[in-house]
């Protein structure tokens, strides 16, 4: 195949990503965009084997190890990806995006030995930047991971003099990706690879849980950058175009999922640095809440005229969408008007919660955003918050200081009547007390969230 | 390829990336960004033409890892982004 061929179907793949990312950004193509996506990622794959020229003839050298190793990440990737459960669906996006990363830093390094002292100057800076960046996202997003399959704690991570740590790592990083351009060699690139690694560590582990989804959209957009340097170093349009657009458009993403939780994307990678650590709200310290059974909670829904739902990460977690859904019908069929106050962040990541309650088949019209449920809560008689926490939270109003202040909420509080469906009194994944949970006007019911939910339906059905 | 061409296939792309995704719903942020993050798997393309290039040991191993993780992060971002936005179908209207 000549040159001329082979850029040519380099240039559609490019084609593809674009017109994959605008398919993504609307819900009616969305699912097409990433057909189209993943139609292009798969030619671009296929061309390479076909495509030779004065550095490489056919068939490819170590062809067996590369379709081998294909293999293997089949073997691995699609099964993850098929039987994810949805609940832990942003936990896996962090890894694939991390092993990308680890990818594009292995190929930097690879053509870099290979090229030993022919590497030009600019191509050694690039492939120290590759390296850099590549290594930070695979490390960063490693503790993303282990952040939201709770292997590890879940808020801010400050050790003492962390800032000093972080900044000397910073520097020591930059200083050895200089020592590479100067003085080229294959130790330095590895030590400059190892203290990458570290500095991702370091990078990720004062972020508070909450801000973890904007994290990751931002080591996706890293790693699209070493992609596009990968490029470069491999004189790939291809992979220049693709990890370009990745970069910019997950930069736009970042931002807009930070506007959506009332985060500045400055305070979220640097809060760390100023934020004093926690409170940690008096553990141990019995305050009065008011616990109901079923029955209570059956009763005051049936004199109800306006009910919301308020579905958060715990609703996922006990796989209850679908005892919702028919508690919801119930209410529905008593004349009552139910509707689903769904924030923006419900869930671990933007979207999340309107992805787990699309697979429960809740009518769609029944979804409601932030903006569009807020001024109703005043005319709610009664809000139902099943596993949700931080995002009704008022702290995020009322007290600034605390991690989540300034992040906009569901006003729950503006409803007559207030029922938290709870586990235990832990609190939510950002790690805040919610003083909501004392007011007088809140009624606890402990349990396992399908459970509870049976209960009252059969109890309201009683009635 | 001349340093200006790719200077502006670089400034292009990053304008193109920024327009196609600047107005989305918050609904779509996750699918959007595990689709991005799907595409950057191609860095598949370049963990084979490394592999290709390898002529020792170390670069064929560091290779075969390079591909192992493209193909992870390629495969299964679009898979478990189909599967996300399968969840939106039927319910739209």
């Amino acid at each position: 195949m000549s040159r001329t061929v082979y850029d040519l179907i380099g240039l559609a793949a490019g084609i593809a990503f674009i017109l994959a990312l605008k398919g993504l950004s609307h819900p009616k193509t969305a699912r097409r965009g990433n057909l189209i996506g993943a139609f292009g990622a798969g030619l671009a794959t296929l061309v390479v084997f076909f495509y030779s020229n004065e550095n490489s003839s056919l068939p490819l050298n170590n062809l067996g190890w590369i379709l081998g190793a294909i293999a293997i990440g089949l073997v691995i990737g699609v099964p993850a990806a098929r039987k994810v459960q949805m609940t832990q669906m942003p936990q896996l996006v962090a890894l694939f995006n991390g092993v990308g990363g680890g990818a594009a830093a292995l190929v930097a390094i690879v053509e870099y030995l290979n090229l030993g002292a022919k590497a030009s100057t600019p191509v050694v800076v690039f492939t120290v930047f590759t390296v850099i960046v590549g290594c930070v996202s695979f490390s960063g997003s490693i503790i993303t991971f282990m952040k939201l399959q709770e292997l590890m704690t879940t808020r801010p991570v400050i050790f003492p003099a962390g800032r000093f740590i972080i900044a000397a790592t910073l520097a020591s990083v930059l200083g050895v990706g200089g020592w590479v351009v100067t003085a080229l060699g294959t130790t330095p690139l590895l030590i400059l690879a190892g203290l990458s690694l570290l500095f991702g560590i370091l990078f990720v582990l004062p972020v508070g849980g909450a801000d973890v989804p904007i994290v990751i959209s931002l080591l996706n957009a890293f790693t699209g950058l070493t992609v596009a340097a990968s490029g470069y170093v491999l004189d790939s349009t291809l992979l220049i175009i693709a990890g370009t657009l990745v970069g910019a458009s997950g930069t736009i993403l970042t931002r807009l999922m930070a506007e959506a939780m009332g985060r500045s994307l400055f305070g979220t990678l640097f809060g760390a640095f100023t934020a004093k650590p926690q409170d940690v709200a008096a553990a141990g310290e019995e305050r009065p809440v008011r616990s109901g059974s079923p029955d209570d909670v059956a009763i005051l829904l049936n004199y109800a005229r306006r009910v919301v739902i308020v579905p958060g990460f715990g609703l996922a977690v006990a796989q209850a969408q679908h005892t919702v859904r028919e508690l919801a019908d119930l209410m529905i069929s008593k004349g009552i008007d139910v509707a689903y106050g769904v924030h923006p962040v419900a869930g671990r990541m933007p979207g999340h919660m309107n992805v787990l309650l699309a697979e429960a088949n809740v009518p769609y019209d029944q979804l409601q955003e932030m903006d569009e449920v807020n001024p109703t809560f005043g005319q709610t008689d009664v809000a139902i918050v099943i596993g949700a926490n931080d995002v009704v939270n008022p702290a995020a109003q009322t007290t600034p200081g605390c991690p989540i202040y300034g992040m906009p909420i569901l006003e729950v509080n503006n409803a007559a009547n207030i029922i938290f469906l709870k586990r235990s009194m832990r609190p939510g994944f950002a790690g805040i007390e919610n003083e909501l949970l004392y007011d007088p006007k809140t009624m606890l019911l402990f349990g396992d969230a399908k459970a509870s939910l049976t209960k009252v339906v059969s109890a309201l059905k009683a009635l | 390829m001349e340093p200006m061409a790719i200077v502006s296939i670089f400034v292009l792309s990053v304008f193109v990336g920024f327009e196609v995704v600047s107005k989305v719903s918050s609904t779509l942020h996750t699918p959007l960004m595990s689709g991005a993050n799907a595409i950057h798997g191609v860095i598949l393309v370049g963990a084979i033409i490394v592999a290709d290039h390898s002529k020792t040991n170390l670069e064929l191993g560091l290779s075969v890892a390079a591909i192992i993780l493209a193909t992870i992060n390629m495969v299964g971002g679009f898979v478990v982004t189909d599967r996300m936005l399968e969840m939106f179908k039927g319910n739209k209207k």
